[in-house]
């Protein structure tokens, strides 16, 4: 069941990822590009029983890594579409241009990484108070731990 | 002339710290603002410091009242990490702790609801029947809240077998009660005068919001992640989905009053169901990859998403409680509304602030805003019901 509904999302959105990882028959993680975000985000919201769920914000090396999850009702599957902003000028589309959902998880990560939202419509803090300093993000890291970590849990 | 009511930020509705911001012209509201962030804590941070199982710990206290659908989330989201199927009673236990924490919280909110319009009665009995339900978690678990059932592949304890006869009869004995406060809700006229009709939310807006749990469901819309996302027992136990088509306050309390008699249910096919063996799956080590786990709190839909390296701490572990994506819903029921109506239509999707921040901050407020508190609006709102009573002669 689930396998169907996601080779016509993949056949459809063919060129638009770049990279789609199966993790499991309920958990898909689609790789796109920031300015085929709005395409994949509008064609899936758009699908039968396909619910906005949220989206978690990274700090990796490699810059901010942004994954929109989504929520399929009916096929119990889970996708999640990530793309990747730039670390020295983290600007991605705003998904609640399409979805009133997105709004509030955008302006959280916009507080607590730094990560702005183009065409957002209202970009101001959610969670930070109005005195914040502008140029501190809580959830940005800093040097990477170089000792040795435990491994059991 | 428009004016606005600030509502908050302290001890507003439901005891927890929250900034609603009523734009009105007379009596209705024209406009809402919500502002949140004034209870941060930081456990999304906090929890990228303790290992996978420590965090379990910690997560429950997110929240006081569903303090284990979080973890169960979290636990799940950890198991989808490393593929890891969970014993089949493990999968029970986990079910029977989850329905009876439903039971006890929706208790808890017809009271608080009841105690907003003024039916302080309601408030007793609700919260009186709750009682038996924390007794039965004492019994089971050790404790009345923050049970630590949950961990990574199973639970940490095995429930006694031979307390399983008492609990049945116990969740047999409520039931009455529960028509006890079904029939205060539905035969009570004031009540209907003063819940139905008003913070409709259409079918519409609750999709474009994706509005979660009770919320939505009293919009007629049936979404239910036990259901549409089997985990745990859910999909071996015979139960249904409660929807109710009006979307107004009156139907999501009758949701929440239906489902704990489903609450009941659940709870009793799983004693009698209860397979033998082992409940834990003993997870040594956490691959390096990532999960997501969710389950149906009281409240609506626990989101979480780990992601691990191979050591024994996450990288990064998200948290989205269903009070995120209810809160914002308040924009399309409170506006039109009156003020008197605004307190009950904020309560009615059960928010849950301590849930819906988890950002630690201190916080210097230095302007001096005229504040109405949620003591005013209460009584606004009592107020309200008892002029309904005198005019209806009740």
């Amino acid at each position: 069941m689930q396998e169907s509904v996601l080779d016509k999302l993949i056949e459809d959105l063919g060129p638009k990822l770049k990279n789609v990882f199966k993790k499991s028959p309920r958990r898909v993680y689609l790789n796109v590009e920031p300015d085929g975000l709005l395409d994949v985000a509008r064609y899936i919201l758009k699908m039968d029983g396909v619910r906005y769920a949220i989206a978690t914000g990274i700090d990796t090396p490699a810059g901010f890594e942004v994954l929109h999850h989504f929520d399929f009702d009916k096929h119990n599957m889970i996708v999640s579409v990530r793309v990747l902003a730039d670390r020295d000028n983290p600007i991605l589309p705003s998904v609640a241009t399409i979805t009133k959902a997105a709004e509030w998880i955008e302006r959280e990560m916009h507080d607590m990484l730094g990560i702005n939202f183009e065409d957002h419509p209202d970009m101001r803090r959610l969670l930070l108070p109005e005195d914040w300093p502008d140029d501190v993000f809580p959830l940005r890291r800093g040097k990477p731990w170089e000792g040795k970590v435990p491994k059991k849990i | 002339m428009k004016s606005v009511i600030p509502i908050g930020p302290y001890h507003p509705l439901q005891e927890e710290p929250e900034l609603f911001r009523l734009y009105v012209d007379g009596e209705t509201v024209v406009d809402i603002d919500i502002e949140i962030g004034w209870n941060h804590r930081g456990i999304e941070k906090i929890c990228e410091s303790k290992s996978f199982d420590q965090v379990t710990f910690v997560i429950e206290r997110i929240c006081g009242i569903c303090s284990t659908s979080h973890p169960i989330a979290y636990v799940q989201a950890v198991e989808d990490v490393g593929g890891v199927e969970v014993p089949e009673r493990a999968k029970y236990i986990r079910t029977v702790i989850g329905e009876l924490e439903r039971i006890h919280s929706h208790l808890l909110w017809a009271g608080l609801a009841g105690h907003f319009l003024g039916y302080n009665t309601v408030f007793m009995w609700a919260w009186k029947y709750r009682e038996p339900v924390l007794d039965i978690f004492e019994e089971l678990t050790g404790n009345r809240n923050h049970y630590a059932m949950m961990k990574p592949g199973g639970v940490r304890r095995d429930l006694d077998e031979s307390k399983f006869e008492s609990v049945a009869k116990r969740l047999d004995e409520l039931v009455p009660k529960l028509d006890l406060l079904a029939g205060a809700f539905l035969d009570d006229p004031v009540l209907h005068a003063r819940l139905k009709g008003i913070g409709i939310l259409t079918p519409e807006k609750a999709l474009e919001y994706a509005a979660l749990g009770p919320t939505v469901r009293a919009s007629g819309i049936a979404k239910d992640i036990r259901r549409d996302h089997p985990h745990a027992a859910y999909d071996k136990i015979d139960w249904k989905v409660i929807t109710l088509p009006e979307g107004d306050v009156f139907a999501k309390a009758i949701v929440r009053v239906l489902e704990m008699y489903e609450s009941v249910k659940i709870i009793k096919q799983c004693l009698e169901k209860m397979p033998q063996g082992e409940i834990d799956a003993k997870i040594e080590e956490v691959p390096p990859g990532e999960g997501i786990g969710h389950y149906e709190a009281p409240r609506g839909e626990t989101f979480h998403y780990v992601r691990s390296d191979g050591t024994n701490t996450p990288v990064r572990h998200k948290v989205r409680a269903p009070t995120f994506m209810n809160l914002p819903t308040a924009k399309a029921t409170v506006v039109g509304g009156t003020i008197a109506d605004a307190t009950i239509i904020l309560a009615a999707i059960d928010p849950c602030y301590c849930c819906t921040e988890r950002m630690a901050m201190t916080f210097d407020y230095k302007s001096k805003r005229p504040i109405m508190t949620g003591m005013d609006l209460v009584k606004l709102s009592q107020e309200k019901t008892a002029r309904l009573r005198k005019e209806m002669g009740v």
